[in-house]
């Protein structure tokens, strides 16, 4: 099977399919997120040694792991955008700028939250905790630069340089806590050995993390429409579609 | 089912401020994040609709 991913890579045409795909996304994120706090919350027992405190595992690794995911899908898609020029790449790389900061915001949060009953401080600069700092500001940074430039072709390829080159961090942030001596404790679930953790706990995080995949689809497919609506609006075919002629005066 | 009382269920075995202060941020921002970006795609409509206007 073939995909025609130019002719999906398209305003026009991804309009349309992300139109279509996210009413679904955003309902499966919900039934995920219903069933994976269910098991947290219900189901799972106490952990031995953190007792109840040890739930903000739910939230604290599912947002973790997709504020690193995010910031590899802006490097593909600017690495897409600053070889092949394509139209959508600045497009999807801005729609999933505010998306990834909320994450590493949430991520440092409910760290910091996780770290004062079990570490006795919210902070501590080690490597885990400041390369995902690092992150964070590099969200703000892709942010703020793409937004002060109004040339908006000049600032998607200023902004995927900052995409790119702060990718680097990400391995980093993953490998910190090998690399170096950290208060953060090692990968709890890898792929290269069994989990070391019980089994609803696993299940119950899993899941989790997969509803913050499927909400960040459904955000990312909501945010990139307005964002094509914005840039072609003075395009025939976005000045014909019914939603645009419905709001005109 | 786990617990015997909704008191408890909050308590959270003494974690309660940490683990509902995780839990509920995360669940503000995700809200704001979703109102926001309906918000965004109103004035998103907005703007080709008016920008017809000024160029017939």
């Amino acid at each position: 099977m073939t995909i025609r991913w130019f002719y999906y890579a398209a305003p026009q045409t991804f309009y349309a399919l992300a139109g279509r795909l996210w009413p679904w996304f955003a309902a499966l994120a919900t039934l995920l997120a219903a069933a994976g706090l269910w098991i947290g919350f219900a189901v799972a027992p106490a952990d031995a040694q953190q007792g109840e405190g040890y739930r903000i595992i739910f939230v604290h690794v599912p947002v973790s792991w997709m504020s690193m995911i995010i910031y590899l899908a802006m490097a593909f898609w600017s690495i897409l955008g600053l070889t092949f020029n394509t139209r959508l790449s600045g497009l999807m790389t801005r729609a999933l700028a505010p998306t990834g900061a909320m994450f590493a915001f949430l991520s440092l949060w409910t760290g910091a939250l996780w770290g004062k009953p079990m570490w006795g401080t919210w902070w501590v600069w080690d490597a885990r905790l400041t390369s995902e700092l690092i992150l964070f500001f590099l969200y703000l940074g892709y942010m703020a630069l793409t937004s002060a430039i109004d040339d908006v072709r000049r600032a998607d390829r200023a902004g995927a340089l900052i995409a790119v080159v702060g990718a680097i961090n990400v391995p980093i942030i993953y490998f910190s806590v090998t690399w170096w001596n950290t208060l953060h404790q090692g990968a709890s679930v890898s792929l290269t050995r069994s989990p070391s953790m019980a089994a609803l706990m696993l299940w119950g995080m899993l899941i989790m993390a997969l509803a913050c995949w499927l909400y960040t689809l459904a955000i990312v497919c909501y945010r990139v429409r307005s964002l094509i609506i914005e840039r072609e609006r003075h395009a025939d075919w976005v000045q014909n579609l019914p939603e645009v002629a419905g709001v005109k005066p | 089912m786990r617990w015997e009382s909704w008191a408890q269920f909050w308590d959270m075995g003494g974690y309660g401020l940490y683990v509902w202060g995780s839990m509920g941020m995360t669940a503000l921002f995700i809200v704001f994040e979703v109102w926001q970006a309906r918000v965004a795609h109103q004035q998103a409509l907005a703007l080709a609709a008016t920008e017809s206007q000024d160029n017939p």
